[in-house]
């Protein structure tokens, strides 16, 4: 891989190389960024919502959507780091620090997986599918545990709130990489040169 | 001798008169459902179903009836299962604070033609109000298998608002008990 050619000025590749993020990962990381937080204040928002604001029913859909969309990137994403690994990480990092950044990245991943399943399992509970706005449809699988829709919403509402917390502490560690440790661990997840 | 023997017959043969009941929700030959506007336009439809029952009654005096519903407010069922999780949560029935719907008799007003109005105390939310149901004997009667049962059905309109719920898009929830009891 360190015989790819690296990008020359602001151009950047699209596979990661050993020692930047290449265009897919860079895109992959910030979108599903966005729309996690953005699912997350959107769901804590919609539920809140009066039965005769207008946002009542499209709210719901624009998150089951969304949600949808993002297991579909995570997907991609995970297939895609499989095939093109992660630049190495920066030298200054200590062992416990390296050792812990792993851990915390697949921690993440597995709580996008675990939300997204879990609001899946709340609004196919009676047998319905859910709809990704007009464009297609999830079919419904499992449908018949006990208090599916309450015990799934418990998860769903837990396991996001974890995930944000522990979202807000890799975002903490990158700033403490950039502004104590003043490595390039921020600087490269933005796709700026070193 | 012969007298306590009478007396023993007599006792016998009026506790028959007054039998107790219990509500066939094992078979489910019971169903507690509820409707209620829906933006003024149509009925929404659902129904508990989780519940069980007690009917003490008297063919020969059925105002000395007596009649006790409890029901598993989390049971709700609307067949959506998003609907029901909402109408389950903290602004509506509260289930998890308010787990049990209870209706207990107090009086019994007999008005002919095995019809009644069923005076009691209904706890819902945690709220505690007299309210009448209009009740009718369905049929009374042996069963193929060995026991005898009796049938009611029976309607109240409940407003939500007087248990401190307001539950859109209606206040006002009209609710249908069909109950079949066997005798114990």
């Amino acid at each position: 891989m360190n015989k790819q050619a690296q990008g020359s000025g602001t151009l950047i590749n699209l596979r990661n190389s050993e020692t930047e993020f290449g265009l897919v990962a860079l895109v992959m990381h910030w979108l599903m960024a966005m729309l996690i937080v953005g699912l997350f204040g959107l769901g804590l928002w919609m539920v809140e919502l009066d039965y005769y604001s207008e946002w009542y029913k499209t709210g719901p859909d624009i998150h089951r959507g969304f949600g949808v969309i993002v297991l579909f990137l995570l997907l991609f994403r995970l297939a895609f780091r499989l095939w093109n690994p992660p630049p190495i990480q920066e030298a200054s990092l200590r062992r416990w620090e390296g050792i812990s950044a792993v851990i915390m990245h697949w921690t993440l991943y597995l709580g996008i997986f675990v939300v997204i399943v879990s609001g899946y399992l709340i609004s196919t509970a009676d047998g319905r599918s859910v709809a990704v706005f007009n464009w297609f449809e999830i079919p419904a699988t499992i449908s018949s545990v006990d208090n599916q829709e309450d015990i799934f919403g418990s998860i769903h509402f837990y396991v996001a709130t974890a995930l944000l917390v522990l979202s807000g502490l890799h975002t903490a560690a990158a700033f403490k990489h950039h502004f104590i440790a003043k490595d390039g661990t921020l600087k490269r997840i933005l796709g700026l040169p070193g | 001798m012969r007298k306590l023997f009478t007396l023993i017959v007599l006792l016998g043969t009026s506790s028959v008169w007054a039998a107790d009941y219990v509500v066939d929700t094992k078979g489910a030959h019971a169903s507690i459902d509820f409707r209620f506007r829906h933006l003024n336009i149509s009925w929404l439809t659902g129904e508990f179903k989780d519940f069980d029952g007690t009917i003490s009654y008297d063919e020969a005096d059925p105002g000395a009836s007596r009649v006790e519903v409890n029901i598993r407010t989390a049971s709700i069922d609307s067949n959506n299962a998003e609907r029901d999780k909402h109408m389950r949560g903290e602004k509506f029935l509260n289930t998890s604070e308010f787990p049990h719907a209870h209706f207990v008799s107090t009086r019994v007003e007999s008005t002919g033609d095995g019809k009644a109005t069923i005076h009691g105390n209904l706890t819902l939310h945690g709220v505690t109000k007299e309210v009448a149901i209009n009740a009718s004997l369905t049929g009374a009667g042996d069963d193929p298998w060995g026991g005898y049962r009796i049938g009611f059905e029976g309607t109240i309109t409940i407003n939500t608002l007087d248990f401190g719920m307001k539950m859109p898009p209606s206040s006002m929830v009209e609710m249908s008990l069909y109950l079949e009891g066997v005798r114990r």
